[in-house]
């Protein structure tokens, strides 16, 4: 296979776990490659048995039908300095070792402070409409579970599959139709897109190149 | 089957909108999940960070399931995953990352393949309409009464009074069977979805080199340093396709070129987008081949040593100067320079299309244009070149080849008297007895009725039909009605019909959208991912698909429903024999049998290996095709072919021709620059060594594929489409020869009525009258697969006086076809919820609508003295332009305004509803094909 057809780290690639420094854990969306094909909405509420009305991930399309159009995916973004944590009030939300952004469902009381502060509209509320009643949120997992024990009912109930333990990548970004969405160490993520922005190269046509100098 | 269990709360019945039972489903897997780990739930009470920390280092065991490779049932892409099972319930898909076609992509409907079969709202149990009631009955009440009804219509009106509308979803096996039952029925009344999707380029690329198909590959786009998309938006419809597109994009530099009326989503991402003028395809490349010529950018090796009728496309593109085909296409002279030169100075280049280039009335003409492009850029038979045709469903390719159509026999044998018997001698039955099954030899000849107008059999007298009865049944089978333009003629013969038979996973618009009291039945099959059998995708790649489960509830395979048909209407042991003996694993008795065992399966694509000689589907054996899908991970992803292992230098799905058990299939058609053995070929010697003018039709000296014992042209072998033992095939291979000869691409397709070079006609609603005299369509034909089929008597030039908006229609990438399967998956309706109508602000604003208005769609169609129309919500856009509209047409449920959600057995409503796009679509119909033209009519608005 030619070098640049891996996209996505593979599992048995060695990857975070033979590190000596823990793995940070992030998603890239590449935007000159995201087609909106909804392949990672549909795979998410497949994998994590999401119910109706929540979107864990979203492709939201920028100046459609006009040139210059681009798809962005919007999962949660498991941010390094995440704000939902800062405001958390009763620290229900907290950072896994390796980066990703849990909430506790037993812990969290629906207050939306969290929807305030996240810049990319990532907290979901379950039952939810524009005067209703919050209940408990829900976000994206990372495809990690929750604060359960691993593969348990209680963790499939309330956070849906956890397929980090099973070492294997968040299931959106296993599938994306074009290898836009890139999930894994945040490394490994980087390694990926700098293979994509040598082989797209410079010069006209170049990604970027009309801006880049501006 | 085991799904039957979680769905046991009723919850489905009582709840209208998204059902509760989806909680239970959940319960269900994630228990199934949980079981056997052994992991107390105590365990997890009171859980904190340091808990989930302390979990996370527990020794867990990572749950196991069953693992089945199977092929998404959607597009025609082929893209592979893994289908996870427990306990025969299926649980979880899994990326398979090792396909070398997709490397493990999915687009939301192959993400959502697991919801066709645990779908709320797939049909459990047969029923039929009794008193304007749907009511639940036995398979075996429904199939004695189906049957006892066709035989009744048989003996009063003879075998041509059923229609057989088959499916591109059905397997290559399946799709066989149903051919095979039709010629044993006795009628050529059968057709599929490929007569309104790409019979137009599988008609227009047969008659230039031979073969009706994709002469590339998705993955070979990788190798193309220019790719003209025209008519095809792959973001949407093919959009793991795009993955190759933009690998080429961003490693080859490939310009990347959208020619469009709308600017859709793949033309986001092109480096330049043309807007063009619906219908006006032939126009446009001509304009092309024009600047290419005046500049002396063409292929002189490949004109003359392997092209035949040149000066007669000279003579045609003559006429379209820069100047003329800006005022036919609007496209500046400006752009159209800038296109020719990009495609000169980049070669290879690819071009793709679909619905946009074959949905019109010179459809044929249209696909032949794009081949001549490819041709006169020397583009053809070189990787990274090539006519990449995206075809539609996921077999659609497999179905056409295996002659689901009413106008050949599997292989593309036609209808004469030598294709009938090639194919008695492959059945291993007696040529007179099938004649006997039909009316007479005339009507065993006569090509049938097509998808696209088939009810016109039902309506119109018979004295004005190409055959003495009307059609008085119609089996839906696995296909969507409201795919079909002029619905409401649809609508009305399905009314009329004695028995009408829906077979299908879902209910469909076709059987709720007639009013009628009785005689419907509606039959529960089961989806693609509950039987084994193989599929072909659009670049003539066949793979295996397993069975991921049994079919659910008293759902039954297609196979196992035809052959009960067939036993009951006492035919079977006839039917599931052939010359090589008989099939294997087919029980005594079908009756209740739910599905036919794998070995069936590999009797029967045994049966077509032995038949299918004139494409070369000789050497895909069964064993072959399991081996490839075991070792899917040895195949490059570049040019599709086996590095190492027991699959060795073969090609990805052993695609067509693949001559003999040892050929490795042919990933590229039309190349010279590999012996025959590995996938090598010249173009097809198919009519002959000589023209009507008097040129060869052989190529020149010197033109052969590597290896050939004979440097040049020369013509087909003889015997080479009916010797069943295969010595043919082999001594060619051993000489180096294609068994079809070596001929001339056809620039001048003598045979092809009116058009002999293809010619740019204005479509038969025109929004440009006055071209009409100059461009005018074809002559009014009389008898055109059985129906009269109207062209210039339509062609009024005042439509546009009344319509003056140009219609267009397209697709979602949710969904697909009629989208009856996909409109009934709740996690692709959440993403598309509603039908609409695309509309430029300036035509929204200067008809006062606004965006999510309700809109009124007219269309010239009448409807009982006025216009056929829909109501749709408004979706102002600058995607379209401002003189047309676009409908995605998966639609259906909702009819002129009304809903039709009452007329669905209760509980079934799908979960979206909406108008269809072809209740406006306008008349017009392909001069070759009868392809449907609904990618340019007439319309008007007016908000609601």
């Amino acid at each position: 296979m030619a070098k640049t057809q891996v996209t996505i780290p593979f599992r048995e690639a060695g990857g975070p776990q033979l590190k000596h420094a823990p793995a940070r854990l992030k998603f890239y969306v590449d935007v000159k490659r995201c087609i909106e094909c909804g392949g990672c909405e549909v795979a998410c509420k497949n994998e994590n048995n999401i119910p109706p009305g929540i979107a864990r991930i979203r492709v939201v399309t920028i100046n459609e039908g006009e040139p210059g159009e681009t798809n962005v995916a919007v999962p949660c973004m498991h941010c390094s300095k995440a704000p939902c944590v800062a405001v958390c009030p009763v620290d229900a939300l907290f950072h896994r070792p390796d980066g990703i952004v849990h909430v506790n469902k037993e812990t969290c009381i629906g207050c939306g402070y969290c929807l305030y502060a996240c810049p990319f509209g990532a907290p979901q509320f379950p039952e939810s409409s524009p005067f209703g009643a919050r209940g408990v949120m829900d976000k994206c997992t990372y495809c990690a579970g929750g604060p359960e024990v691993p593969f348990s009912e209680r963790e499939r109930r309330l956070y849906g599959s956890n397929r980090i333990a099973e070492g294997k990548l968040p299931m959106c970004a296993s599938v994306c139709a074009t290898k836009a969405l890139v999930a894994g160490d945040a490394e490994e993520v980087a390694n990926v897109v700098r293979q994509r922005m040598a082989a797209r190269g410079s010069g006209g046509g170049a990604w970027g190149w009309e801006t880049a100098y501006r | 089957m085991k799904l039957i269990r979680i769905q046991s709360n009723g919850a489905r019945e009582s709840s209208p909108g998204w059902p509760a039972a989806l909680n239970p489903r959940l319960d269900r897997r994630s228990f199934l999940r949980a079981a056997g780990l052994g992991v107390g739930l105590a365990a997890a009470a009171g859980p904190s960070l340091v808990r989930e920390v302390e979990a996370a280092e527990e020794k867990v065991e990572v749950p196991q399931f069953e693992q089945h490779k199977t092929i998404c049932g959607n597009c025609a892409v082929g893209c592979g995953f893994i289908g996870e099972v427990q306990d025969g319930v299926w649980v979880a898909q899994e990326p398979w990352f090792e396909h070398p076609i997709n490397l493990g992509s999915l687009c939301s409907k192959g993400a959502a393949a697991r919801e066709h079969v645990i779908s709320e709202k797939r049909l459990r149990y047969p029923m039929k309409l009794e008193g304007g009631q749907w009511k639940r009955i036995s398979w075996d009440q429904a199939m004695s009464e189906i049957v006892a009804k066709l035989q009744a219509i048989r003996e009063k009106y003879g075998p041509d009074a059923l229609m057989i509308l088959g499916s591109a979803h059905h397997t290559n096996e399946t799709a066989y069977a149903l051919r095979k039952f039709a010629a044993f029925w006795g009628s050529n009344n059968i057709d599929h979805q490929a007569r309104i999707c790409h019979s137009t380029t599988v008609a227009g690329l047969a008659n230039v080199w031979g073969y009706g198909a994709m002469t590339n590959s998705m993955n070979d786009i990788r190798n193309s340093r220019s790719i003209l998309i025209i008519g095809e938006n792959v973001c949407t419809s093919h959009p793991i396709a795009m993955q190759h597109i933009l690998t080429a994009k961003e490693v080859n530099r490939a310009q990347v070129i959208v020619v469009d009326p709308r600017f859709s989503k793949t033309a986001a991402f092109a480096n330049q987008f043309v807007r063009i003028r619906s219908g006006t395809d032939v126009a446009f490349i001509y304009g092309l081949i024009y600047l290419i010529l005046k500049n002396g950018w063409e292929d002189k090796k490949m004109l003359t040593e392997r092209t035949y009728g040149f000066e007669y496309l000279v003579e045609e593109v003559a006429k379209f100067d820069p100047d003329t085909v800006e005022d036919i296409t609007g496209v500046p002279k400006r752009e159209l320079e800038r296109v020719a030169k990009t495609l000169a100075d980049n070669r290879p280049g690819t071009v793709i299309w679909a619905m946009g280039g074959t949905q019109h009335t010179n459809g044929t003409s249209i696909t032949r244009s794009y081949c001549a492009l490819q041709l006169v850029l020397g583009n053809m038979g070189v990787p990274g070149g090539g006519t990449n045709v995206f075809r539609g469903h996921d077999n659609v390719q497999g179905a056409t080849d295996l002659g689901v159509l009413s106008n050949t026999l599997p292989g593309y044998y036609g209808l004469g008297a030598g294709a009938w018997k090639h194919w008695a001698n492959v059945w291993g039955v007696d040529y007179e007895w099938l004649k006997s099954r039909f009316k007479d030899e005339k009507m065993m000849q006569k090509v049938g009725f097509t998808v696209a107008r088939w009810y016109e059999g039902v309506l119109l007298d018979p004295k004005e039909l190409g055959q003495d009865v009307n059609i008085h049944a119609a089996i839906y089978w696995g296909h969507s009605s409201n795919c079909q333009s002029q619905m409401d003629r649809v609508k009305r013969a399905l009314e009329k019909v004695d028995l009408l038979v829906d077979i299908d996973p879902f209910v469909t618009t076709t059987a709720i959208l007639p009013d009628r009291q009785d005689g419907v039945y509606i039959l529960p099959a089961a989806t693609v991912y509950e039987q084994w059998g193989t599929v072909t995708n659009s670049n003539r790649d066949i793979q295996w698909r397993n069975r991921i489960v049994s079919p659910v509830w008293e759902a039954r395979t297609d196979l196992a429903i035809l052959l009960e048909l067939a036993e009951r209407l006492g035919f079977k042991d006839d039917f599931t024999k052939n010359a090589r003996g008989s099939w294997k694993g087919v029980p005594k008795s079908l009756k209740g049998v739910k599905e036919l065992p794998e070995e069936t399966i590999a009797s029967i694509i045994g049966e077509w290996n032995l038949g299918m000689r004139t494409i070369g589907m000789t050497g895909q054996t069964y064993e072959r095709l399991k081996r490839q899908q075991e070792w899917a991970h040895v195949f490059d992803v570049k040019t599709k072919k086996a590095v190492g292992g027991p699959v060795d230098g073969e090609q990805w799905g052993l695609p067509w021709p693949c001559w003999t058990e040892k050929h490795p299939g042919t990933h590229i058609l039309y190349r010279i620059d590999i012996p025959v053995s590995e996938g090598g070929m010249g173009f097809r010697a198919r009519w002959g060594t000589t023209a009507p003018d008097g040129q060869t039709l052989l190529a020149a000296e010197g033109s052969a594929p590597v290896g050939s014992s004979i440097n040049g042209g020369y013509p087909e072998l003889p015997d080479w489409k009916t010797d069943l033992t295969g010595k043919v095939f082999e001594e060619a291979l051993a000489k180096g020869l294609a068994p079809y000869g070596n001929g001339r691409a056809r620039f001048n397709a003598w045979n092809i009525p009116e058009d002999p070079v293809p010619r740019h006609r204005e479509p038969i609603h025109s929004p440009r009258p006055d071209l009409v005299e100059k461009w005018p369509t074809y002559e009014d034909v009389k008898d055109h697969f059985r129906v009269p089929t109207l062209y210039k008597s339509i062609q009024k030039a005042d439509w546009v006086k009344e319509y003056p908006i140009i219609l267009s229609s397209g697709r979602q990438v949710e969904f697909e076809g009629g989208g009856n399967s996909e409109r009934a998956c709740w996690w692709l309706v959440e993403l598309q919820p509603e039908m609409y109508v695309e509309i430029h602000p300036k035509l929204a604003h200067d008809h006062g609508i606004k965006h999510g208005d309700w809109v009124w769609i007219e269309s010239p169609e009448d409807l009982d003295g006025r216009p056929s129309r829909i109501k749709v919500r408004a979706k102002v856009t600058k995607r379209v332009s401002p003189d047309m509209v676009y409908l995605p047409f998966h639609w259906g449920g909702v009819f002129e305004g009304k809903s039709l959600a009452h007329k669905y057995p209760a509980g079934y409503v799908p979960y979206g509803l909406g108008e269809s796009a072809n209740t406006v679509t306008n008349y017009g119909y392909d001069r070759v094909t009868q392809m449907q033209e609904t990618k340019t009519g007439l319309c008007r608005i007016r908000k609601a």
